[in-house]
C-alpha cells in the first residue's frame, strides 16, 4: 500500500468537480492516505475547499506565480519533484489531465492509465477503448508509480464533511521558460455547465444552422438544462468546440440526456453512456441512437423542439 | 524550420464496427480494414500545410507497428510527405515505449517540430505526445486547433473544457492534433503512383537501440455493458408522460 496524490484542477478561485470524482475513484483504491496538491499563485483558498472532500487526509498548496495558469510543462516537473513518498498518482481525465498527467508520467518514466472507470484492485482497472466500444481490464506493475487519469463521468462527487489538514509546501524544481500562456477564449455563459448539469440537451448536425440551434437553448433554457452537441453540429460551426460531446470531446452523465437529430455514431454515443435516462428524437426509424434511447420518439425536430417547448409551459 | 516530423499510426478504420472475441482476448482485426489513425492524418495533413506555405523544407511521416504499416506510410507518401520510416514490430507497443522510440528517430534527425494526433482511436490513450515532449524536455501543444510560427516560436490555439486556450511555445516543440485543424485532403491516383517511388526506409527497434519495456498488462478484453431495451412513443404528448412517468419533468 502506498499513499495517493491527486493533482486538483481549478480555475484559480474555484475547485473544479473533477477534482472530487478523483477523489471518489481514490477511495477504491487501497492506501495509506490520498493527497490533494493544489498549483496555484496562492492556494490556501482552493485548498481548504479540497479539505473540504471526505477521505482526503492532507491538501498542498505550491504558490509559485508560474503557477498562474495551467500550463502542463510547469506543472509536471513540480509533481515529479514531489512523487517520491507517492505510489499512485492520479489527474482527472478532463483536458487539464489530459494535458497534465501524460507529462507526468514521461518525467517518471512510467506508464500511464488513462480513463479509470473501474478500480479491480491497487493496480488493476477496466478502462474504455475503441470509443468505449471495448473495456479492457489492465494490470500495471506493482513496483513502479502508477500515473492515471480518471474518467469523471464514472464516478460520482465525493461526499462534503471532511477536514484535511491544508498545509503549504514548496518543491524545488526546474520550470522551464519555453511555454508561454496566452489567453482564454470562453463563451461567457450562465447557463449550466455541462460537465456537471443534471439534464442536457443535445442537437446535430440535423439542426442545420447557428440560427436554427436557438432552439435548442431556448428549449434548456426552460428545462434547466445544459447544451451539448455532436462534433458534425460543432464543425458546422453551430456552436463552439466546447460543446461537443463523445469520444473526442466531453463525456457526460446527467440524469437525462435528449438528443435532437443525432444519428448516433459510436464516437458520440460513447460520450453518454453514463446517462440516467436517454431520449432521443430523429426522424429516422432506424437511426442507431434508437438502439440505446430509453425513450425515443420518430419525428421532425422543428416540430417537436416547438411543441415541447409550448407544451412544458 | 528544416524537418517536420509526423507520426502515424496504423489503427482499425474508425468506420468499422468493433467486435471484441469471444474469448476475451481482444477486438476482432482479422480481414478488417486498417487506417491511419484519423487524428494522425489530421497531423500530416498540417505539416503538409506548413511545408507548402514555405515554412518548413521537408516532411517525415514516420509509424512504429507491424510491416503492414508501411501502407500507411505510402498513404502519408500520397498525401505529400517527402519520405517515411517505419519502425517495424510485431509487439504491441505502449504508449511511453512510442515515446521512447519517436525520441530516438527525433536525435537522428533533428527536427524543428513534430506533430502527432492528439489520441489513437483504439487505445484511446492520448499519451505519446506528451511523453514524448517530456523525454525531448523540450515543449508541448496538445489538442492543437490553429497554430502560426513565427521567429522560432509557434503560437497555438488549443481547444480545452472551457473554450479556446492559446500559448506560445518555443521551437523545437511537440504538437498534438485536434478535430478541427484541418480537414485532409484526398489522395488522387497520380499521388499514390507518385508515391511510390518515394523513399521509406524500415528499421527495427534494435537498430534504434530501444529495448521495449512493456508496463501495463491487458488482462482481459469486454464489450460495454448494454443498456435495456428502451420505449417509443408517439408524439410529444407521450415523451412527456413518460418522462413525468420517471420523474423526470
Ligand atoms: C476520430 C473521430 C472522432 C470523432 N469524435 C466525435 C465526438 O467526440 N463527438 C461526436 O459527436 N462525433 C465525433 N465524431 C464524428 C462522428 O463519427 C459522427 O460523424 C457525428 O457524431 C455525427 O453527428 P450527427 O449525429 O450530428 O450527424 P449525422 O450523423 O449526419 O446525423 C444526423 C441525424 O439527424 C437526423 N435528422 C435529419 N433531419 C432531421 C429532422 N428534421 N428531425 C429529426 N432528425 C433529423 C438524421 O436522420 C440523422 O440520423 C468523430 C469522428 C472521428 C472520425
Amino acid at each position: 500500500m502506498g499513499r495517493i496524490l491527486i493533482i486538483a484542477e481549478h480555475d484559480g478561485s474555484t475547485l473544479n468537480s473533477s477534482t472530487s470524482k478523483c477523489v471518489s475513484c481514490a477511495t477504491g483504491i487501497e492506501n495509506d492516505g490520498i493527497d490533494i496538491v493544489v498549483f496555484a499563485t496562492s492556494g490556501a483558498d482552493i485548498a481548504s475547499q479540497a479539505a473540504g472532500l471526505a477521505g482526503v487526509a492532507k491538501v498542498l498548496h505550491v504558490d509559485n506565480e508560474a503557477n498562474a495558469k495551467p500550463l502542463a510543462a510547469i506543472i509536471a516537473p513540480q509533481v515529479a519533484a514531489m512523487a517520491e513518498p507517492y505510489s499512485h498518482i492520479l489527474g482527472p481525465s478532463t483536458t487539464f489531465g489530459k494535458d497534465l498527467m501524460p507529462r507526468v508520467a514521461g518525467l517518471l518514466g512510467v506508464g500511464q492509465v488513462s480513463d479509470i472507470m473501474t478500480v479491480i484492485g491497487p493496480y488493476t482497472f477496466q478502462r474504455p477503448t475503441y470509443a468505449g466500444e471495448a473495456i479492457i481490464t489492465v494490470e500495471a506493475s506493482a513496483d513502479r508509480k502508477l500515473v492515471a487519469t480518471v474518467r469523471s463521468a464514472s464516478y460520482k462527487t465525493a461526499a462534503s464533511g471532511g477536514s484535511a489538514a491544508v498545509e503549504a509546501l514548496s518543491v524545488d524544481a526546474n520550470l522551464p521558460t519555453h511555454t508561454r500562456y496566452g489567453e482564454l477564449k470562453a463563451a461567457a455563459s450562465d447557463r449550466p455547465d455541462l460537465q456537471t448539469a443534471s439534464r442536457v440537451i443535445c442537437g446535430g448536425r440535423a439542426l442545420g444552422s447557428k440560427e436554427n440551434f436557438d432552439m435548442v437553448f431556448k428549449l434548456a433554457d426552460k428545462l434547466g438544462a445544459a447544451v451539448g452537441a455532436t462534433r458534425a453540429a460543432v464543425d458546422a460551426g453551430y456552436v463552439p468546440n466546447e460543446t461537443q460531446v463523445g469520444q473526442t470531446g466531453k463525456i457526460i452523465a446527467p440524469e437525462l440526456y435528449i438528443a435532437f437529430g443525432i444519428s448516433g455514431a459510436i464516437q458520440h454515443v460513447t460520450g453518454i453512456k453514463d446517462a440516467g435516462t436517454i431520449v432521443a428524437v430523429n426522424k429516422d426509424a432506424e437511426a442507431p441512437i434508437f438502439e440505446m434511447a430509453d425513450i425515443g420518439l420518430v419525428a421532425d425536430l422543428f416540430t417537436v423542439i416547438p411543441e415541447l417547448e409550448s407544451k412544458l409551459g | 524550420m528544416k524537418k517536420i516530423m509526423v507520426g502515424l499510426k496504423r489503427v482499425v478504420d474508425y468506420n468499422v464496427r468493433i467486435r471484441v472475441k469471444p474469448d476475451g482476448s481482444g477486438v476482432i482485426t482479422d480481414g478488417v480494414k486498417m487506417s491511419i489513425n484519423p487524428f494522425d492524418e489530421i497531423a500530416l495533413e498540417e505539416a503538409l500545410r506548413i511545408k507548402e506555405r514555405g515554412e518548413a523544407e521537408e516532411v517525415i511521416a514516420v509509424s512504429i507497428g507491424p510491416a503492414d504499416a508501411q501502407q500507411q506510410l505510402r498513404t502519408g507518401l500520397a498525401m505529400g510527405a517527402d519520405r517515411a520510416i517505419l519502425v517495424q514490430t510485431d509487439e504491441l507497443v505502449e504508449s511511453l515505449d512510442a515515446a521512447r522510440t519517436l525520441l530516438k528517430l527525433i536525435e537522428k534527425e533533428s527536427p524543428e517540430l513534430v506533430i502527432v494526433g492528439k489520441q489513437a482511436i483504439d487505445d484511446d490513450n492520448g499519451q505519446t505526445g506528451a511523453m514524448l515532449a517530456a523525454l525531448w524536455d523540450r515543449p508541448q501543444a496538445t489538442c492543437v486547433s490553429e497554430v502560426t510560427f513565427a521567429d522560432g516560436k509557434a503560437t497555438v490555439t488549443r481547444e480545452v473544457d472551457s473554450g479556446l486556450e492559446t500559448i506560445e511555445v518555443d521551437l523545437p516543440a511537440v504538437l498534438t492534433a485536434d478535430l478541427r485543424l484541418n480537414e485532409p485532403r484526398y489522395v488522387k491516383l497520380p499521388d499514390i503512383m507518385k508515391a511510390k517511388r518515394k523513399p521509406l526506409e524500415t528499421v527495427s527497434m534494435e537498430d534504434l537501440g530501444v529495448a521495449l519495456e512493456p508496463q501495463l498488462k491487458i488482462v482481459k478484453t469486454d464489450p460495454p455493458a448494454q443498456r435495456q431495451k428502451g420505449v417509443m412513443v408517439e408524439d410529444v404528448d407521450g415523451l412527456i408522460s413518460a418522462l413525468k412517468d420517471k420523474g423526470l419533468l
